[in-house]
């Protein structure tokens, strides 16, 4: 009962923070979505992380090692230390400065002005909201799970979804991005601090201590492979590494990036990604592996952090460690609800019109109006969908978004790119997307079992699609390896044969340094670089 | 920024990128760093600890200084102050 307890208490805390936050929302459009561009530097950071930590951070690192070891953290968490932190320090400061100067609020109102297209942006608007919408649906299964799980059933799962769609609505329907911003704080604050207490209340637990639970791990031949990465083959854990370009391309991290007041804002949140990736992961890959010596045997994996904590710790920690879980839940949720909400309210209902007709309290109205609606649509689908449909389309949406990073490069970096090249790539991932789905659904039958090698998928193909337990791979590559490739191939070939924008167009976004004079270059790296220092 | 510092900072980009594929720690298990961490977990905490001076390192001597002068250009930007709460 008392991990119910704690949660409940955070929740009103959730709750309060973002009444506050409503007394200080403007109704105009750039205060709704963006904060009006003023969130400082160490609120920046925390917020921008909170975005991109969901309960898997949590539940599923720990449950993944659990089943396949250390390994785990070299594939997602150090490569994501590395490769997220690039991003934003190349794309995150250019879309900030962009979004300043021309005041863009979304990705898809850049490549609109900067290639001068409308019907392409709105496909690759289209194509974002169809991988971004089952992220938003699982965040609210993943939500319902937990609180189900931590109170032991008491809160039935619909029930426990329902309370996380309704405080999510709540926060963003009152706070927009400022309520958001500010639970961030406060959310991220939470589950930084909960790997490191989690850590040391268990091993204070063991009175013989770590080593000797792990050095039991290493002597037993059918655990050992949990401490190495034999079982992952090396063209698996590379492709891994392209992953986390989906991050910068994700809107609801776009998005964040235009809410900063000032670029320097990025400076802290660079250095100090890796540190709170790894303050995050480490611990809780680290006590997966562990469980398989403490807690042998478990039919879910995903819960031996919960199984370790209720063993080992004390049960006002299990409720802290709920929080942190629902923190990670609804820290991502709310930036993609209010993504969701930005992107209609200013892609489509703008773009068309919409604006003119009913102004800024009207777009604002809209937005609410859409918030609602689309968490009571994600609801209803939450409860009649299987998780395992959702858990697919957003593995689906990693390799999608990722492979849309050379849009955004092209867009930012390269003067020559053009509209047909951004519609060349797009549909080059979309097609890919529903390739890798068919196979997917196609192979399923024949899957092997963990441990086992890939199969092939069709032998009249040799090893261009193979099957592993959970992965469709082509040539032993994840499909996001061909995806990025070959989106950044289209860009370049059909940018090269088609015309470029205007000049005018070209000037705005990189001024030539005579024209340019007291107004810097947005974008342009040439510039960037000889003006750095 | 001159063209032996952009040479210095991409080649540190992509030593640090190509560590990440420690191939050779990929069946290693011992020695258990601190007596508890596995290798390969230990070698990749640090590599989160590498990324982080990485960053450092590029915001101190690649930082696109000339974005911190960047002014609206916004044709409404006034729009934006027309509001009252709620």
């Amino acid at each position: 009962m008392i991990p119910v307890i704690v949660v409940s208490i955070y929740l009103v805390i959730i709750a309060v923070i973002g009444s506050v936050a409503f007394r200080k929302t403007q109704s105009n459009t750039e205060d709704f979505f963006l904060a009006n561009r003023t969130v400082g530097s160490m609120v920046f950071f925390l917020s921008l992380f909170a975005t991109n930590m969901t309960a898997f951070a949590i539940l599923g690192s720990s449950g993944q090692a659990y089943r396949q070891g250390i390994g785990i953290y070299g594939l997602m968490a150090s490569s994501s230390g590395l490769v997220i932190p690039l991003t934003i320090f190349f794309i995150g400061t250019r879309l900030w400065a962009l979004g300043k100067k021309f005041g863009h609020q979304t990705q898809v109102a850049f490549f609109r002005d900067r290639w001068e297209c409308s019907s392409i942006g709105t496909l690759i608007f289209t194509l974002s909201v169809v991988m971004l919408v089952p992220y938003m649906i699982i965040s609210i299964m993943g939500g319902g799970r937990v609180l189900n799980d931590i109170s032991g059933g008491r809160v039935v799962y619909p029930l426990g979804c329902a309370i996380v769609a309704l405080v999510v609505t709540a926060n963003v329907f009152f706070g927009g991005m400022r309520g958001t911003v500010w639970v961030n704080i406060f959310q991220t604050v939470l589950f930084l601090l909960f790997g490191a207490v989690a850590v040391g209340v268990i091993s204070h637990d063991l009175p013989g201590g770590f080593g000797e639970y792990i050095q039991k791990i290493a002597n037993n031949p059918k655990t050992h492979y949990l401490l190495t990465r034999e079982r992952m083959p090396e063209r698996y854990f590379w492709s891994y590494s392209l992953i986390p370009l989906s991050s910068i391309m994700f809107p609801h991290m776009a998005i964040m990036c235009f809410a900063a007041r000032k670029v320097t804002a990025f400076k802290r949140t660079v250095v100090l990604y890796p540190l709170a990736i790894m303050a995050i992961w480490l611990p809780c890959i680290f006590l997966g592996v562990l469980g398989t010596a403490l807690e042998p045997g478990l039919r879910n994996p995903d819960g031996i952090l919960l199984h370790l904590l209720t063993d080992h710790a004390p049960v006002w920690l299990a409720g802290i460690l709920g929080a942190g879980i629902i923190s990670a839940v609804m820290g991502s949720d709310t930036h993609q609800v209010l993504a969701i909400s930005t992107m209609f309210t200013k892609d489509v209902f703008a773009h068309y019109g919409g604006k003119e007709k009913y102004g800024e309290k009207g777009s604002v109205f809209f937005a609410r109006g859409f918030i609602i609606a689309v968490t009571l649509l994600a609801y209803w689908v939450a409860l009649r969908t299987p998780e395992s449909i959702f858990e697919l389309a957003v593995r689906f949406a990693f390799s999608g978004f990722a492979a849309m990073a050379p849009v955004m490069i092209a867009a930012l970096f390269w003067k020559r790119s053009t509209k047909y090249g951004a519609l060349a790539s797009t549909l080059w991932v979309a097609a890919w997307l529903i390739l890798t789905w068919y196979v997917q659904r196609a192979s399923d039958g024949m899957a092997p079992k963990p441990g086992q090698p890939a199969v092939v998928v069709f032998s009249s193909l040799g090893h261009f699609f193979e099957r592993s337990t959970a992965n469709v791979t082509v040539y032993g590559f994840l499909p996001v390896v061909p995806m990025v490739l070959g989106s950044g191939l289209m860009m370049i070939l059909f940018s090269l044969l088609t015309p470029p924008p205007g000049r005018a167009t070209i000037e705005r976004y990189f001024p030539s340094r005579a024209v340019a004079g007291s107004s810097q270059p947005a974008v342009s790296a040439a510039a960037a670089a000889a003006s750095s220092r | 920024m001159k063209a032996t510092k952009v040479l210095f900072l991409t080649l540190l980009i992509a030593l640090v990128y190509f560590l990440h594929q420690d191939f050779w720690n990929w069946k290693q298990a011992e020695p258990f760093v601190f007596g508890f961490l596995p290798i390969g977990l230990a070698y990749h905490a640090g590599y989160s600890v590498a990324a982080a001076i990485l960053m450092a390192v590029l915001v101190k001597l690649a930082w696109p200084g000339h974005l911190e002068n960047t002014e609206s250009q916004a044709a409404d930007k006034e729009s934006k102050n027309d509001g009252g709460h709620g």
